[in-house]
């Protein structure tokens, strides 16, 4: 883009027009080259998850037809699937099947991996959210102001509260929420997603319980699904917020010490508005991959938090289908894990942009 | 002449595992609307001095004064958010390197905005017009322009020449240029402080010109004050700094190489008295 010359400032006066045309013809490649490289990036992820299925030492051949199976039928079965052909035709399916959804079947399961995973995933994507979300509403405030309170009492009790989340195990602090905040207050649902007798009254459009229960117009359910998500959410959106408190402070502490912070001071500005406008402004491009990063851990799904709640999430689906071998599915849980870290990696890059002036 | 700052016996000090560091020993000086040079080497407390007028020295660093005194208010007694009023609409400082200086984030208009609306509230229209006569009066071309550009877009002698555009834009009294020319070319330089002073001359305001330059000082300024390791050594007028009668002023001019130099060394500064410091 910079590699072409820049005739609008060469010229005196470009006329207005020009320099709007030229503008949205920099938007049109900006959008293409973003397109491309997601795809790219994707392709890439597609073959490291060929690959991984080929090196690992289990026998796709073996899982589908037992291993009692005659050699002929073993062969029928093997060039049935494919095998026989060279690896790059291989590879050419693989990629040819996963663009059109078949992510081939589950052994443990005996479902279609993607209507498994289509199942999973938005479990683990609405406690995430939620997760996330109470990890950067508190987080992001307590950094700023154990920054803006260097050495105070409240920044060493956030900098204690940062240190817990990162010391203290998942599941302990599930098993202790579960037996406070449920078992004996009752302030909560208790594990899985839903009350059992609200169980399967929704019929899944988005599999977000909170979005179909909306759709489908049921109250009840709406506020029974986040009665079963606040305790895990939260835990989880404990340790997020850990992390995201601790580096909001350091970048804090960082802009704070810069001379435009001192140039705000100097020209009369409140306290506040340094804090806000001066020092956090410029941080917010650190921050959001901090965010997105501990967003895309989230959605890795916790296995722990999952098994302590009985959350039907994709950390559980990937453990059980790697214990079983399940190559199908493993590969496809962790293609689509790999596209949404893709996918938030990409938004922050826009973030970016949008945010800083210096990126654009 | 009026007096329009006021300081006596003023000392900053920051404290260390060693105990506390004084970097200003008790320093005094009066200033009228004159422009009032204070020069010294790395260290000498100057840049301090003119902090401190401006209670930017932040905890755990520590001010006292026996006066510090702007047109008749002590400014030992103001609070925080007094000061804040003080700040900017009535002492400004302009900082020394504008690559640093200036929020990247935000563009050159909105940050003089600033200076303006947070004294005083004014119409839209109004400041956006005083925004370009500011720009102008500092001789930006094409004001409208590069209100809407960004610290990085700008080069060094613009972007401080916008920040003397953002210091004065709510008039202040006492402007405190703090090497407002050290990050720039020598060439920029004079053109930069030909600005401040005629800006500081029209305006008939008070102006503390903080720099290492001897120079440079005693071209722009009135009034010399020769600071070493946190004291005042000399205060002279600045013809008469030719005249200077302290040995440590006697050795900086000394120090400096003139243009039909015939001496193949220049001399060093002699230190030994200041040994341990």
């Amino acid at each position: 883009m910079s590699m072409e010359p820049q005739i609008g400032t060469a010229v005196p006066s470009p006329s207005p027009s020009i320099g709007a045309g030229k503008r949205w013809g920099r938007r049109v490649q900006a959008v293409i080259s973003f397109v491309v490289t997601i795809f790219l990036t994707f392709l890439g992820l597609l073959a490291i998850t060929f690959f991984i299925g080929r090196v690992i030492p289990i026998d796709p051949v073996l899982a589908v037809v037992g291993d009692r199976a005659s050699k002929a039928v073993y062969e029928a079965a093997r060039v049935s699937m494919g095998l026989d052909q060279p690896l790059y035709v291989q590879f050419v399916q693989y990629v040819g099947n996963v663009l059109s959804g078949n992510f081939g079947m589950s052994v443990s399961t005996g479902r279609p991996v993607i209507a498994d995973i289509s199942r999973f995933f938005p479990a683990t994507l609405e406690m995430a959210t939620i997760g996330i979300l109470i990890g950067v509403a508190l987080g992001v405030p307590l950094g700023v102001i154990a920054a803006s309170r260097q050495g105070s009492w409240l920044d060493q009790i956030i900098r204690v509260v940062g240190l817990l989340g990162y010391s203290v195990p998942a599941f302990w602090l599930g098993l202790v929420g579960l037996a406070l905040f449920y078992a004996r207050l009752r302030w909560v649902g208790g594990p899985g997603r839903l009350d059992i007798f609200y169980d399967g009254l929704v019929s899944p459009v988005t599999g977000l319980l909170l979005i179909d229960s909306l759709i489908a117009g049921d109250i009840d359910i709406f506020w029974n699904a986040i009665n079963h998500l606040l305790l895990p959410a939260a835990v989880l959106g404990f340790f997020s917020l850990a992390y995201i408190a601790r580096m909001t402070r350091s970048f804090m502490l960082d802009q704070l010490s810069q001379e435009f912070v001192t140039t705000a001071r100097v020209k009369g500005v409140p306290e506040r508005v340094v804090i806000w406008r001066h020092a956090f402004n410029p941080i917010r491009v650190p921050l959001i991959t901090v965010i997105a990063l501990s967003y895309a851990a989230l959605l890795e799904g916790s296995v722990m938090i999952e098994t302590v709640f009985s959350w039907p999430g994709i950390g559980n689906y990937l453990t059980t289908a790697l214990l079983n071998a399940d190559m199908n599915a493993v590969l496809g849980a962790t293609l689509v894990i790999g596209a949404v870290f893709i996918f938030i990696n990409k938004v922050s890059d826009v973030l970016y942009r949008v945010l800083d002036p210096r990126a654009r | 002449m009026s007096t329009l700052l006021k300081v006596e016996n003023l000392r900053v000090s920051f404290p260390t595992h060693r105990g506390r560091v004084e970097v200003v020993k008790g320093i005094s000086f009066a200033l009228g609307r004159e422009r009032l040079g204070i020069v010294g080497e790395s260290g000498s407390g100057k840049s301090m001095t003119g902090r401190a007028i401006l209670k930017l020295i932040r905890k755990p660093g520590l001010v006292t004064a026996d006066k510090l005194e702007f047109e008749g208010i002590d400014l030992r007694a103001q609070s925080e958010k007094q000061m804040r009023s003080v700040r900017g609409a009535r002492i400004s400082m302009v900082m020394q390197d504008p690559k640093y200086s200036l929020n990247p984030v935000m563009t050159v208009g909105e940050q003089i905005a600033e200076a303006l609306v947070t004294h005083q509230k004014l119409p839209r229209r109004e400041i956006e017009a005083r925004i370009i006569s500011m720009l102008e009066a500092v001789r930006i071309n094409e004001p409208q322009r590069v209100a809407k550009l960004y610290p990085h877009e700008v080069s060094g002698g613009m972007g401080q020449r916008i920040m003397i555009a953002m210091m004065l834009i709510p008039e202040p009294e006492l402007l405190i240029a703090d090497e407002p020319t050290s990050a720039l070319d020598v060439s920029v330089q004079a053109q930069v402080l030909d600005i401040i002073d005629d800006l500081v001359t029209r305006k008939g305001m008070g102006l503390i010109l903080i720099s290492h330059d001897l120079n440079l000082v005693s071209r722009y300024c009135d009034r010399i004050l020769v600071m070493n390791s946190g004291t005042v050594v000399e205060e002279c007028a600045a013809g008469e700094l030719a005249n200077a009668k302290h040995p440590y002023t006697r050795g900086l001019l000394a120090a400096m190489p003139t243009i039909n130099e015939s001496r193949d060394e220049l001399p060093v500064l002699d230190r030994t008295q200041w040994a341990g410091t």
